[in-house]
């Protein structure tokens, strides 16, 4: 049993249908993190609504959330969805779901175009470079190098969605790795107080397909390799079982605060490197670092407030566009009458 | 086939010329990109304005600039608007077409070319007019860069001396185009005076073609089929139009952007429409389905290219109960095709579109007003089947300038159809202890639907493309699967009678029928008078809808000929006919055109009365 949260639900009433997904895939576990994310956030469920794509990553709604609205999308069009869908109705808080290859292959061009329109969103990617659901060809984000039994030698290089988005000019950038629960959390609990486009990459290893050490999306790999951006507690976990939610628990040390469009304050602790997630070429300049020594950085990458998003860019009405009443939906018969005069 | 056409010519009585009046039509050949829309803009307007009923045709290239491109403006003192397949008069403004352009004119026909081409006089059965183009636009006071533009002034000029379009009139046409701004009006106005003065003075009138004041336009109005439908769609209260460019569809959404001030908020000066241009049209559909999942009245507009990029999408919504609007400004395909030239080709193809078992519900416009009341009628429908519904339009119809009544002001308020808000659905839940988003409670096929952002625990559910049963869970079950096929077949026999019904013209006397739909209305209508003139009557049911009404599958039984009249190589209406009527139809005829030009009287006329002669014979 939890304590109720701000708005008087617990816990288990952010649940959604236990998983169908394979026994301890990362999925599982970022999808724990969305449940204590929205539950330590008091998240209004009616207003959440959940998206995704096709693939394992994509099938994950169901299994958090349940009294939200879900919208399992045809694969790599979720971002349209969501554009048409926040758009609609402005007041929605969109939390979507997608993979590497939904998000980095069939879905590259709209995650792109998504960005650069800054529809205020979370993106979580849920990334095992690998395709799970057709068994195991290799992802745009599969490591330059890498064997896979069906496939064979992958020699192409490896897309960095974090990168990509940073340079399409996302407002918020995160990357994180699904066994830290801790810095998963912190990192959506920013994300959706963010007021644009927040992308999350969250590297959540396939334990079916993708699993052998040379991968650097594997368990043994993350667990050696990670390097936080930003020091957290850095528990480490069992990965693959549900865990009870883990408050997270700023360091009070060499801090910079960032804060959020909702006044939130989020504080990260700087690493020797110093990075700072407002410097745009920064960003650039450590994922490619880290790209080069096969390493991924987690943490707060980059970030940009305020910069409008869709709807202001759009020039739309406060009122949710389904909220307006008749009589602002349809012009007048004056109106028409008068209009009517000038194609005469 | 050779189509035979008999056009106006030049008739003699005792050596004086029979004159022609308010019945003939006009061709202005021209390059792409050299102004000449605005001439011919001038043209329809100055006839509309002298209440002649006029139509205006623009048979123009792929291109942006220097290809040949015609215009036919046709004048028609009984009324009919269709196109026709030969003109009588032919202002040749394009040297590499105007070889071809004058062997196609019938004899009696008249020529007006540039005097600077010296081309001298091929033909000795036509009459020419040549004209010092190069010479009245040099003399204007006119900034040198808008000479080549303002060029086409001049045979604009000439057509008002030689064929009686007052001057004062062509003023105030030149005012309309150009949204009463006087500068470019006037600057334009001073070469046509000048060409009608050079033409008074220097030509001597050899035809027998005059237009004349009339008083049948009067209180109508001109429009494009896409306007109309822009506008039609902001009177529908459309709130999320997403689209990607593409010809002949993309008037559409430039008649939202020009007429979006009627849905400007007066108090904030904000928007009450999105309008998004997407990245492609999978992004354009995906934007519309999601926000009409989310309760918005969300349309876009394309044509076939976009189609089959919106195919998967489209299942989806089908699949999964989403109401959109899909405007499909049809063009000649396959592939690019003729981007740039009319047909029906996709008819078929929307009517199933999407991988497997999906039957779309699709409005078909025959006229300007259809368009528009098709715009805000879609929505309403969308939302009461709960799926896309498409309107296929074609290039013909979006593109071309029609003569209309004023359009009717949508009086039925806005239909949301079964969209429970939360007291609804805490009366739902009061009254039947229960609510699932695929049950259907009403035995109509059409369940109901609650909108994310409704506060109540119990009004989420999951949309889902996969597999699914009543309650909205997951199902890979074939009896979950057939049960909601045949309950979204339910949902297609209700569509049945909400839709637009035919439109008919039915006398029990009478045993020929013709069936058509869309923009060959007015070659149907015209084709119909040429038959009876020859002494064949024939009944007319034109279909504004699919899937097909009762009416229209009693219509084929109730004759003993049927002639079903489109605009697509493949008789596509012919064959969703055959389809929905299982019994023997073979008296039921395809004359299925698809010659990527807009439909005409005269080659109706001709097929029917070629079928018709055995017919005759054997009695």
């Amino acid at each position: 049993m939890t304590m109720p949260n701000a708005i008087g639900l617990e816990r288990t009433d952010y649940k959604g249908s236990p998983s169908t997904l394979c026994p301890g895939c990362g999925h599982d576990s970022i999808s724990n993190q969305i449940i204590s994310m929205s539950y330590d956030m008091g998240l209004p469920m009616h207003r959440v609504i959940k998206l995704s794509g096709i693939g394992c990553s994509s099938k994950t709604p169901a299994y958090f959330l349940g009294r939200s609205h879900a919208f399992n999308a045809v694969h790599g069009r979720m971002p349209s969805v969501a554009t048409g869908a926040t758009t609609a109705n402005n007041e929605l808080i969109a939390l979507a779901v997608s993979g590497d290859g939904d998000t980095g292959s069939i879905g590259f061009g709209q995650f792109k175009h998504l960005i650069r329109r800054n529809v205020p969103m979370v993106y979580i990617i849920e990334n095992n470079g690998v395709y799970g659901l057709t068994k195991g060809q290799f992802s745009a984000t599969s490591d330059e190098g890498q064997k896979l039994k069906y496939y064979g030698l992958n020699e192409l290089p490896a897309l960095d969605l974090c990168l990509e988005a940073v340079i399409g000019g996302a407002t918020f950038v995160a990357r994180s790795f699904s066994g830290d629960a801790k810095q998963v959390q912190t990192l959506l609990k920013a994300a959706v107080s963010h007021r644009g486009t927040a992308v999350v990459d969250i590297i959540s290893p396939c334990v079916t397909f993708n699993n052998s050490p040379e991968s650097n999306k594997s368990y043994p790999y993350g667990k050696e390799h990670e390097i936080p951006l930003h020091e957290y507690d850095f528990i480490p976990v069992g990965y693959v079982q549900p865990r009870e939610e883990i408050t997270a628990d700023y360091s009070e040390g060499q801090t910079i605060e960032v804060e959020m469009h909702d006044g939130s304050v989020i504080r990260l602790k700087k690493l020797d490197k110093g990075h700072d997630p407002r410097n745009r070429q920064q960003a650039i300049n450590v994922l490619e670092e880290a790209g080069r020594d096969q390493l991924f950085l987690t943490g707060l990458l980059y970030y940009e407030e305020p910069r409008p998003v869709l709807g202001d860019t759009l020039h739309l009405v406060e009122t949710p566009l389904v909220n307006l009443p008749e009589e602002k939906l349809r012009p007048s018969k004056d109106a028409l009458e008068k209009l009517m005069q000038g194609f005469m | 086939m050779v189509v035979d056409v008999k056009p106006n010519v030049q008739t003699r009585q005792n050596g004086q010329v029979k004159p022609i009046v308010n019945d003939f039509a006009l061709m202005v050949a021209t390059k792409n990109g050299s102004g000449s829309q605005t001439s011919n803009e001038v043209l329809i307007r100055s006839l509309f304005r002298m209440g002649i009923p006029v139509s205006g045709k623009n048979l123009f290239p792929s291109n942006i600039k220097g290809l040949p491109t015609w215009y036919t403006i046709r004048a028609s003192k009984d009324g009919y608007i269709a196109r026709r397949a030969t003109t009588e008069i032919a202002v040749a403004m394009n040297e590499s077409t105007a070889a071809e352009d004058i062997v196609n004119l019938p004899p009696g026909g008249v020529c007006i070319l540039p005097q600077e081409w010296r081309w001298g006089h091929s033909r000795e059965d036509i009459v020419y007019y040549e004209v010092p183009v190069k010479e009245t636009v040099a003399a204007a006071s006119v900034p040198s860069d808008f000479r080549d533009r303002i060029a086409n002034m001049v045979y604009v000029g000439v057509c008002a001396q030689l064929f009686d379009i007052p001057l004062d009139i062509i003023r105030q046409a030149l005012l309309d185009t150009f949204s009463g701004k006087e500068k470019p009006a006037m600057m334009n106005f001073g070469v046509v005076e000048r060409a009608y003065n050079w033409s008074a003075e220097n030509l001597v009138k050899a035809d027998p073609f005059h237009f004349e004041r009339l008083n049948l336009t009067g209180g109508k109005i001109l429009i494009t089929g896409n306007e109309a439908a822009a506008l039609g769609s902001l009177f529908g209260g459309m709130t999320v139009a997403a689209w990607y460019p593409i010809t002949p569809s993309t008037s559409v959404i430039d008649g939202v952007l020009d007429y979006r001030h009627l849905r400007r908020d007066p108090e904030t000066g904000r928007d009450t429409v999105a309008i998004i241009q997407a990245e492609d049209e999978l992004a354009a559909v995906g934007m519309i389905i999601g926000a009409g999942w989310a309760g918005a009245r969300a349309m876009t507009a394309t044509s076939g290219p976009g189609i089959s990029l919106m195919a998967e999408f489209a299942g989806y919504a089908y699949f999964a109960e989403i109401p959109c609007v899909i405007w499909d400004i049809t063009r000649t395909g396959p592939s690019t095709g003729l981007p740039t030239r009319t047909s029906q080709g996709d008819l078929l193809f929307i009517h199933f579109l999407s991988h497997g078992d999906t039957r779309q519900v699709v409005l078909l416009p025959a006229s300007v007003a259809e368009c528009f009341e098709f715009g805000w009628r879609a929505f309403d429908l969308a939302d009461e089947i709960q799926t896309p519904v498409f309107v296929m339009s074609d290039l013909d119809l979006g593109m071309n300038i029609w003569m209309s009544e004023p359009f009717s002001y949508p009086e039925e308020g806005i239909k949301r159809g079964k969209t429970l808000s939360k007291e609804e659905l805490e009366k739902f839940y009061a009254e039947k202890g229960e609510w699932y988003r695929y049950v259907d409670y009403d035995g109509d096929g059409v369940t109901y639907r609650t909108l994310p952002g409704t506060d109540h625990p119990r009004a989420a559910y999951f949309t889902r493309g996969t597999g699914h049963n009543e309650k909205a869970t997951y199902s890979e079950r074939s009896e979950d699967w057939v049960n909601n096929l045949i309950r979204l077949r339910k949902k297609f026999e209700t569509a049945r009678n909400l839709i637009p019904q035919p439109v008919v013209d039915y006398d029990p006397a009478k045993r020929v029928g013709i069936i058509s739909y869309g923009s060959n209305d007015p070659a149907v209508e015209e084709a119909r008078d040429l038959l009876a003139a020859d002494g064949l009557q024939t009944n007319y049911l034109r279909v504004r809808a699919l899937p097909l009404a009762q009416e229209a599958i009693d219509f084929v039984s109730q004759h003993d000929r049927v002639y079903v009249i489109e605009n697509n190589f493949d008789g596509q209406l012919h064959q969703i006919l055959r389809m929905e009527i299982p019994q023997d139809n073979t008296h039921m005829v395809s004359l299925a055109l698809g010659d990527t030009l807009p439909m005409t009287a005269q080659w109706i006329h001709a097929q029917i009365t070629r079928l018709q002669q055995p017919l005759q014979e054997k009695r």
